[in-house]
């Protein structure tokens, strides 16, 4: 049967509400407006009072509006009489007001201005860039404390970290810097071979591997692979209270966390890119000879001469530096991290951005400042 | 709705990870109305009986009845349909960090009932009143209390009015206070809505509180050693853990 409410005044001003029906969460329910709309209305009634004689079925539905009812008739001092009231509802009206709301807990909608929601934003693009800076000083005493033998860390951690940011990148990285080194050498070919120059072709894959490539494509990879790792890692460890309990044993979260984390990335990405570097060379091989009409001395020759010792330590001073970035950016975001899943998926996010974004800043630089060392 | 017919009925379930056998032979009635407690030492796998009823491990033999309908044996649509009559309140709330409280409880509603945002917001409303929070529906699951979070999550799992609740360690990380009154609320659920309530805890003081049928597991035996009336359990089983455990280790006499 279809849910029904009428109400009527009664000679003593008492708001009679009559319910019939069955009144369940899931079926159409008459709208309590009218209720509302006499409790409210001046003179109030004295008083509200049920009849549920023609009540068929009821769920909470039904006691949620009258919840509403109730608050309403004690915000107009209307009496609420629900003797009329099958005796549930009535205990799960009565147990929904046992506890009272708690004082200043609910939240005003806050309507803010443009110029306002634009001050938030710089005060925390401030906030975060001074926990970044913060960040770094500590980074910097922590591997004061290292050197002095001071700072406490678990040696089986270290070569763990160094296991993941090395040897197991390894395949990933040979199939990035072998294609990158094919696409080169397509291009190269492409070009150099209209001026009867295919040769160079050598030099120009090998430079620009050695140079330019293998250093930003690995540190881009390690920044995905091993820098969201760290974020999603240490944020993780802050959500479960791991960073606090090691706070409270009176270890430094940076010494325990962070420093390893960070030297084995600094040590491992040279290596990487090295081996990067060396991958590319050899895709541009393997096209340069499909594709010229040179033998592989020739080609190797060309290889070994176009590159000096300048260029190899020049790339890799830069993946020294790359290293560094990602890894702090992993780290800083994670132990930045708020205290929910989502936080932990924000901050891995904004880790591989950032690693992404400190890389190509600083490869920009570093290029302009080789450029006039002329290295 | 009939009165005592078997609610639930476990029959002859064996739970294992691999070939690892957590539980067997587990059979056990639960009726309509009753707070029925799954109770036992550490470890003995009754949070996994608990996911074995509501859905989420497939026990390794047997299976759960509800209402007569075998729940494994059903296809995956029926028992979705059937995990919809379920309201789970588990350990740590396990409210969902991107919602606020008030869309943690209304999901289920938008999903599965036709009402209006402006109805869903008067039953969130409601349901944040029984459980004590009113106010709170615009806060985030982080910016509030672990106790707050259980009651949000008592709410949530109220959301659909369901047939059965269960409770993974309700009272765990509770003051004692706020346990009672968890207690009193799922008595007063059963009494004024008929909710069939199913209850994982250890905690002695609730187990006879509110208590009326429970199963004991045991983590050596591995599989059941009572079930029944917890305070009939507790004077009169013959077996020595059973009676041991619903004493705190007392000696009878002591405790009597």
């Amino acid at each position: 049967m279809n849910a029904a409410l009428t109400c009527t005044i009664t000679p003593e001003d008492t708001l009679a509400v009559a319910l019939a029906g069955d009144w369940l969460l899931d079926a159409a329910l008459p709208a309590i407006e009218p209720v509302l709309e006499r409790l409210r209305h001046t003179p109030a009634p004295a008083a509200v009072c049920f009849d549920a004689s023609e009540l068929g079925e009821w769920d909470t539905g039904l006691v949620a509006r009258l919840a509403s009812i109730r608050r309403d008739a004690e915000a107009n001092s209307v009496a609420f009489d629900d003797s009329g009231l099958p005796e549930g509802v009535r205990q799960l009206i009565a147990l929904a007001f046992a506890v009272r709301e708690r004082e200043g807990a609910r939240r005003k909608a806050r309507d803010i201005g443009l110029f306002a929601r634009i001050g938030e934003k710089t005060q925390r693009v401030v906030g975060r860039s001074r926990e970044l800076l913060e960040f770094l000083g500590e980074l910097v005493l922590s591997f004061g404390r290292l050197f002095r033998g001071k700072a406490t860390y678990l040696r089986s951690d270290l070569v763990q970290y160094i296991q993941e940011a090395g040897a197991e990148a390894l395949p990933i990285v040979s199939l990035i810097s072998f294609l990158i080194g094919m696409i080169f050498a397509f291009v190269g070919v492409m070009q150099l071979e209209n001026f009867g120059a295919g040769i160079y072709t050598a030099d120009l894959v090998a430079v620009a591997m050695v140079r330019e490539m293998a250093p930003i494509m690995t540190a881009i990879i390690m920044a995905g692979r091993t820098g969201a790792a760290y974020a999603a890692q240490i944020g993780t460890m802050k959500v479960n209270e791991e960073v606090d309990a090691l706070t409270t044993l009176g270890m430094d979260p940076i010494d325990f966390l962070v420093t390893p984390r960070v030297i084995a990335l600094v040590v491992m990405l040279p290596m990487l890119t090295l081996y990067g570097s060396l991958m590319g060379i050899l895709g541009g091989t393997f096209v340069g000879l499909s594709m010229l009409d040179v033998s592989l001395v020739q080609y190797a020759s060309q290889t070994v001469n176009s590159v000096g010792l300048n260029s190899l330590l020049g790339g890799l001073f830069k993946s020294l530096v790359y290293g560094s970035l990602v890894a702090i950016a992993g780290c800083q975001q994670g132990l930045a991290c708020g205290n929910s899943a989502m936080a932990v998926g924000e901050s891995t996010t904004r880790a591989v951005v950032m690693g992404i974004v400190l890389i190509v800043v600083s490869a920009s630089i570093l290029t302009v400042i080789y450029i006039n060392l002329g290295i | 709705m009939q009165a005592n017919a078997g609610h639930i009925v476990a029959r002859d379930i064996t739970i294992a990870y691999g070939d690892f056998v957590v539980q067997r032979d587990l059979s056990f009635t639960v009726n309509r109305g009753d707070v029925f407690i799954i109770m036992g030492g550490s470890g003995c796998g009754k949070s996994t009986l608990l996911k074995v009823m509501i859905g989420l491990k497939e026990p390794a033999k047997g299976d759960i009845l509800y209402e007569d309908v075998p729940f494994w044996g059903s296809g995956e649509d029926e028992r979705e349909t059937m995990k919809r009559k379920f309201g789970t309140l588990f350990q740590s709330g396990a409210l969902w960090s991107s919602m606020t409280i008030a869309e943690n409880i209304g999901l289920a509603l938008k999903q599965y009932t036709t009402l209006g945002d402006a109805e869903i917001r008067e039953v969130v409303n409601y349901k944040l009143m029984l459980v004590g929070l009113a106010g709170f529906e615009d806060y985030y699951p982080n910016e509030i209390s672990g106790g707050m979070k259980k009651r949000a999550g008592l709410a949530r799992a109220m959301a659909l009015d369901p047939e059965i609740l269960f409770f993974d360690e309700p009272s765990a990380g509770l003051d004692p206070i706020s346990a009672r009154l968890l207690d009193d609320l799922i008595l007063e659920l059963r009494d004024s809505l008929g909710t069939t309530v199913v209850v994982v805890t250890h905690e002695l003081a609730s187990i006879f509180a509110i208590g009326n049928n429970s199963v004991f597991l045991d983590a050596d035996a591995k599989t059941q050693l009572a079930t029944g009336d917890p305070k009939q359990l507790r004077d009169s089983h013959p077996n020595d853990i059973v009676r041991a455990f619903l004493r705190r280790g007392a000696p009878e006499a002591d405790a009597a």
